[in-house]
């Protein structure tokens, strides 16, 4: 047993309304540069739709994850690595930066400098790549929000494998849900495992994926082999780019800024405890075995031998304490409610979610809603337990069912309590679960108070770094010392070209 | 005109040789966020597939070949018994056939770059240029090949392989060795020895990191810790 610690995400899809403020939080601090317009490291998808990139799920298409070989051991879906290797003049399986969508603004400036004309003056859109004129924009990062487009094409969505999907297409059946997608920091990264220069790597001690902007050479196969399409590569510095989970406020003790910033309060961070030696076994057992396998890779932290053995591998008693009392931990592992995205892809995603409640499908037109016993059934809410099931456990119904059964159940209690003042304990128990835990349930999901949503160690770097040495140092520079951290000066092939200013006025 | 050929391909040399291997440590320690392959495969795919592999397997043969035609000694050829005129032989129908193929991809790319707007506005002056350098090293290598083909017992050859071995050996006066080769020969020597010398401000630096270590990379992930490696783990 080897015990390392990470800090873990759960977002709880039934309370998220979609408003993209994690998203565009995210990118004013890490994606408005040249480069990486187009490179959302978080972004809202609306479900059922083929999301950006461009049907990220097709794995047949991208060729990203890990696949089970006959043998029964793993190896990334594009190949060993000589195969891996041999892609590297170029890779049949990168998408082009159509597939997730040109990136453009908008000619601002001539609101301004119009002259006067007889109609209004417009911003017109135009390519953040080439300067030029757009005169048709073709896609966006969120290109099928609350439903848009035609169901032909939203229906092409992984998720409905298994699923008469024809009727969902009409409206009256109509369903969706949001996705926020952000880097999963997998305990198994298949971007890891493709990059030929060594330069991504899982830290130990929090277990943040990271790319070496230093090492990287820019040979773009950690794009393909990411499932979820969530690392970028930056056209302008050559070098990919990912979710970096925020690292410099974790290692403080804050949350993300996604979390942060969450107004539905559907973000939590916590502490979770693996054991680095079943992380292989977990991650090469048949699909249906996954969402299982995955949950006992974690240890339980209550339990005074995981706890003596974890300070024998070094891990602080500040992260022992928070792993306690982590609201991940909870979810996930103690009352089964989240559930990790595409098990199948077989990384051992970290960023989990809580499946969404949705609408009694028949009540409107019944008139009445189909009970089981003192709760309305699960099955017949509008989102098909199968479509959740392809998201979130490789296909198996039980879990999701089971979840939502919970979910249903904390609302049903409280209803019961405050209204009837009368405490349901068989209501309770029928899902598997105690008082306690509800109660529980209830103040973490429903009140989600800040310190109930994020508990996050400091990282205790002053075990690793002497800070003396540190005294008077510039900070984050790229490897050139203190030299401002720009390498403006073009002697080694930066462009020298402004980017593409949207304000140039047409003759 | 003795002192020119001496300036040119017994100094020149010296200076591309020494510019390549100071630039390049220099870049790589000073800006190696900055050394990259530099793709523009994401902006745009199509031309690419075909254009680079055609181009990248060509250059790789020919520069193999002239790596090792070049600077493996005489002595050993003799010692093996390979006579020249086999030597010169295959250096041509090998190193023909591979330029055909280079020269197709680099065609195929440098129109790509030249001609597609997303590439072209997002070349910096350096990606354009060595292309198009690296296009006409390759037409020069080729209009070589019937040049050669008059001196069918290798002894043009011969000549480089003492020139190339007199400058790494630093022997004075190699330069003489080529004083008296055809004019398309002077001209593919001046331009590989300048591609030399520009190479550490290009993205050609690419060359250097190609990661054929990953083939022996054991297991499949990677770890970094901050603990300190040299100190014993506390128990």
């Amino acid at each position: 047993m080897k015990i390392r610690a990470q800090i873990g995400m759960v977002l709880n899809l039934d309370k998220c309304i979609g408003c993209h403020t994690c998203s565009v939080t995210c990118k004013n601090v890490w994606t408005n540069r040249e480069g990486v317009e187009y490179a959302w490291f978080n972004n809202v998808e609306t479900k059922p739709g083929v999301g950006y990139p461009k049907e990220w799920e097709n794995q047949k298409k991208w060729n990203g994850g890990w696949v089970r070989k006959a043998s029964g051991k793993i190896e990334p879906r594009m190949g060993a690595k000589w195969r891996i290797l041999s892609k590297i003049f170029a890779n049949p399986d990168l998408p082009e930066i159509d597939d997730y969508y040109e990136p453009f603004d908008f000619d601002y400036g001539h609101l301004q400098t119009a002259p006067e004309l007889k109609a209004f003056p417009t911003a017109r859109p135009r390519s953040k790549i080439t300067g030029e004129r757009m005169e048709k924009i073709e896609r966006g990062p969120n290109w099928e929000e609350i439903l848009g487009g035609e169901f032909s094409k939203r229906s092409k969505d992984y998720n409905f494998e298994g699923i008469e999907k024809a009727m969902y297409g009409e409206f009256e059946n109509t369903f969706m849900m949001y996705l926020p997608r952000l880097c999963e920091h997998c305990l198994n990264p298949a971007c890891v495992a493709a990059c030929p220069s060594g330069a991504i790597y899982k830290r130990e001690e929090d277990g943040i994926v990271l790319i070496d902007q230093d090492k990287c050479r820019g040979w773009r196969m950690c794009v393909s082999a990411c499932p979820y399409k969530k690392i970028y590569y930056n056209w302008s510095s050559g070098k990919s780019e990912k979710c970096t989970f925020c690292f410099p406020r974790i290692e403080v003790g804050l949350p993300t800024v996604c979390s942060e910033t969450c107004v539905g309060r559907i973000r939590y961070l916590g502490v979770l405890l693996y054991d680095a030696d079943r992380i292989e076994a977990a991650a090469s057992v048949p699909d249906e075995d996954l969402y299982q396998a995955q949950l006992d890779v974690f240890l339980d932290p209550h339990d005074p031998k995981v706890i003596a053995q974890a300070r024998l591998d070094g891990i602080p008693e500040a992260w022992l304490e928070a792993a306690r009392h982590s609201p991940v931990y909870k979810m996930a592992m103690d009352w089964k409610i989240a559930f990790p995205l595409h098990p199948e892809y077989r990384t051992l995603p970290m960023v989990w979610y809580v499946p969404p409640l949705s609408p009694i499908q028949s009540a409107a037109s019944a008139g009445a809603l189909e009970m089981d016993g003192e709760m309305p059934d699960v099955h017949s809410l509008r989102i098909p337990a199968k479509y959740l099931a392809n998201l979130l456990t490789a296909g198996v119904e039980a879990p999701v069912i089971t979840g939502l059964q919970r979910m249903m159940t904390m609302r049903c209690y409280m209803r019961t309590k405050t209204i009837e003042g009368r405490i349901d304990v068989p209501l309770v128990e029928k899902v598997g679960l105690s008082v306690a835990q509800v109660e529980d349930m209830y103040k973490i999901m429903a009140i989600a108070n800040y310190e109930d949503r994020f508990v996050i160690p400091t990282t205790h770097r002053e075990a690793a770094e002497d800070a003396y040495d540190l005294r008077g140092s510039c900070g984050f520079t790229f490897g050139n010392g203190c030299s401002g951290g720009q390498t403006e000066f073009g002697l080694f092939g930066k462009i020298k070209k402004p980017a593409a200013v949207p304000t140039v006025k047409e003759a | 005109m003795e002192t020119v050929n001496n300036l040119l391909f017994g100094v020149y040399p010296y200076i591309a040789l020494s510019v390549l291997a100071l630039g390049s440590i220099l870049r790589f320690d000073r800006e190696q966020y900055t050394w990259r392959s530099g793709s523009s495969q994401l902006l745009r795919r199509k031309q690419l597939v075909a254009g680079s592999v055609l181009f990248h397997l060509g250059i790789l043969v020919i520069f193999v070949g002239h790596l090792v035609g070049l600077l493996t000694p005489i002595a050993v050829f003799e010692y093996f018994g390979v006579p020249h005129m086999a030597k010169q032989l295959l250096a041509m129908i090998a190193g023909g056939i591979a330029g055909v193929f280079g020269l197709m991809g680099a065609l195929l790319l440098l129109h790509r770059r030249l001609f597609d707007a997303r590439i072209r506005k997002t070349s910096s002056f350096a990606d354009i240029a060595i292309l198009a350098l690296l296009t006409v090293q390759l037409c020069l290598g080729l209009a070589t090949i019937p040049v050669s083909a008059q001196h069918l017992d290798g002894s043009e050859m011969v000549k480089f392989m003492t020139w190339a071995q007199g400058i790494f050996s630093f022997q004075g006066g190699a330069a003489a060795y080529v004083r008296d080769v055809s004019l398309v020969f002077k001209a593919h020597l001046l331009l590989g020895m300048t591609i030399l010398l520009v190479f550490p401000f290009t993205r050609l630096v690419h060359m250097l990191s190609a990661p054929v270590w990953y083939l022996n990379r054991r297991g499949w992930q990677l770890v970094r810790t901050r603990r300190d490696m040299t100190q014993p783990k506390r128990r």
